[in-house]
């Protein structure tokens, strides 16, 4: 059974339409991420959940009960902005208890709820802290204690760790993610940050220009993305055209000089997506791409080289496993195994 | 050659010298002569007396005066913190090009005379005036009603007058919230007058409050609308000042009046800024 439901939801201003046909349905505890560019709607998308933004079509569907006629401040969400947001004359408690206030909750109740949630979020002791006192990183807490203070129904997130640095932004993923995990609400993020939608979520929604292009698991996302689109944006990704290949003697296909056996694989699209850490330097063979090292970049734990080739520049990352790779300037041979290629577009 | 340590002061000698001679030298010399003797036949005499500001502290008259000038500066203040507001925020959840267009009628009047708009009110006050033939038609009053000569219409003129000063104000801080803090509070179940109260206001305090001294400050030292609209009779520390020192060429005594209001101003605004600041201190840097 299905927890929140979006149908057919449609938001156009004017001709163009921000969203377009949204289909989703989110079980109860799950963690979905909408991913994709600015402007693929997904922010709309979670106003129009969220009750700010009213759908031009169809509708969405809370434990059974449709939203549509429901304002944003009667639905009980909680709301993580990107920019937080918060009250800027409350302290971090005010803050915190302003939620349950409205609900009519009585003192002692609150005060105990609002201590329980601050330190749930680490900030037990920045309590009567004013916002403009705090660090990003603390405003993000008290921004999620505010919104979680009121068990809330769905808890939404907008680019909730946008602001924030690298360092931080990592070590909050994974606070988010356990304390997403210890209370089991079900939580919707928006994010155009690819690492995070993969390194939190249990669902991955991935748009683009207001459609779903993907709607799969973090993995399967990854490993088995169903468009140039899907791959391009959730990772790093080279795109080959194929050529059918007869003179072979097994099933091949060619990309290049490369002449690849299929080895049992089907391969019916005209274009390929072979993610830059699966390819392998080799030794000169027919079913290798022969290529030059154009740059070659170091980056800690694996090295980022980009390879002139007859099908165009390619991507490869190799692990620092301790032997370097070839020298810029250098002729080297890509090599990958079939199951390696991930088919997208149609076939010829 | 100029030494490093005299730049910072040449630098600012010009403003200085526009300061000196424009505010500073003005006030000095009215503080000076509020303690210049006065005789009825012998005109102002060059001594040190205290004999004005005894004179002043000791008539009821004064304090009647002083009483009004800041009971009506108050009753404005509140007006313009009530209107002000309102106006402030309706214009800004207005759409463009409305929200430029109404910003422009509220700010409009700035670009007209005091004395002007005055006495457009005066036109209306009268006897004869649109609201008293107004009130009249709609049976609301038995008789002709005048404004003119009255707390409540030197009130309202002024309210007129001073209202988008606090527009300003509000406006100003307005700009400052973060919109989002707006969505925070509806989606914590907050109504939306709730979140005005607790959200919109408190965020535009400072701006409220200092648009309030601007406000208190003006109203209390005005002297066009009250010297208009109230006529001799109802006097304000401004326009009794006036009075002294034109009518009664009495300059020592409308020196001390003038000293007087500035010092209980001064005093006044002190005291709230002071209160502002150990409120908003810690919540606004």
């Amino acid at each position: 059974m299905s927890y929140l439901v979006l149908n057919n939801l449609t938001k156009r201003y004017g001709p163009t339409a921000a969203v377009d046909s949204l289909n989703l349905e989110i079980r109860q505890g799950e963690f979905i991420s909408l991913l994709g560019p600015s402007g693929c709607g997904k922010t709309t998308t979670l106003q129009m959940i969220a009750g700010f933004v009213e759908p031009s079509a169809g509708n969405i569907v809370l434990n059974g009960r449709d939203m549509n006629n429901i304002p944003a401040n009667k639905r009980g969400l909680g709301i993580v902005f990107q920019n937080y947001a918060l009250f800027p004359h409350m302290t971090a408690s005010q803050n915190v208890a302003f939620g349950l206030e409205m609900q009519g909750i009585k003192k002692a109740e609150c005060a105990e709820r609002v201590a329980d949630t601050l330190k749930l979020v680490g900030l037990g002791h920045l309590a009567d802290r004013y916002p403009a006192r705090m660090s990003g990183g603390q405003q993000q807490r008290v921004a999620l204690a505010r919104a979680l203070v009121i068990k809330p129904a769905v808890l939404l997130l907008d680019e909730p760790l946008s602001n924030l640095d690298a360092k931080l932004r990592e070590e909050m993923q994974l606070e988010l993610r356990s304390i997403q995990r210890s209370i089991g609400t079900t939580t919707v993020l928006v994010t155009h940050d690819q690492s995070e939608a993969l390194a939190l979520s249990d669902r991955i929604v991935v748009m683009n220009q207001g459609r779903v292009e993907q709607i799969a698991e973090p993995y399967t996302a990854y490993e088995q993305p169903n468009s140039e689109f899907v791959g391009g944006f959730l990772g790093k990704a080279n795109i080959f055209q194929v050529l059918a290949e007869s003179s072979a003697l097994e099933p091949s296909v060619r990309i290049a000089e490369a002449i690849i056996p299929l080895e049992g694989v089907a391969m019916p699209a005209s274009s390929v997506i072979v993610r830059p850490e699966k390819i392998l330097f080799s030794s000169p063979q027919p079913s290798a791409l022969p290529g030059i090292m154009k740059t070659r970049v170091f980056q800690g734990n694996h090295w980022l080289c980009q390879v002139k080739t007859s099908a165009g520049d390619v991507l490869v990352i190799r692990q620092n496993d301790g032997e370097s790779v070839a020298e810029e300037g250098a002729v080297v041979h890509l090599r990958w195994r079939a199951q390696d290629m991930r088919p997208v577009g149609a076939a010829n | 050659m100029i030494k490093p340590s005299q730049a910072p002061w040449l630098l600012s000698a010009p403003a200085l010298t526009l300061y000196a001679t424009f505010l500073i030298a003005p006030i000095a010399s009215v503080f000076l002569i509020s303690f210049f003797n006065f005789e009825f036949y012998g005109g102002i005499q060059v001594s040190f007396t205290l004999k004005n500001y005894i004179e002043i502290l000791t008539d009821s008259y004064f304090y009647e005066v002083f009483a009004r000038t800041f009971g009506v500066a108050f009753l404005v203040t509140l007006a313009c913190v009530v209107l002000g507001t309102a106006e402030a925020y309706v214009l800004s959840r207005m759409r463009n090009p409305w929200k430029g267009l109404f910003l422009m009628v509220v700010l409009g009047p700035l670009l007209i005379s005091v004395v002007v708009r005055t006495l457009g009110w005066a036109l209306l006050f009268g006897s004869t005036g649109l609201i008293s033939k107004g009130l009249q038609a709609l049976g609301l009053a038995a008789g002709p009603v005048s404004l003119m000569y009255t707390n409540l219409g030197v009130g309202i003129a002024l309210t007129h007058v001073m209202v988008p000063f606090m527009v300003i104000s509000v406006w100003a801080s307005l700009q400052k919230i973060n919109p989002s803090t707006e969505a925070a509070a509806l989606s914590l179940g907050a109504s939306q007058f709730t979140v005005i109260r607790r959200v919109i206001v408190p965020q535009v305090m400072p701006g409220i409050l200092s648009g309030a001294i601007m406000v208190f400050a003006m109203s209390a030292s005005a002297f066009a609308t009250p010297a208009i609209v109230g006529g001799r009779r109802l006097k304000t520390v401004a326009t009794a000042a006036y009075d002294e020192f034109l009518n009664t060429l009495n300059w020592p005594l409308g020196s001390a009046l003038a000293v007087l209001l500035l010092i209980a101003t001064i005093i006044v605004l002190i005291a709230t800024n002071r209160l502002i600041e150990r409120r908003y201190g810690a919540v606004f840097n």
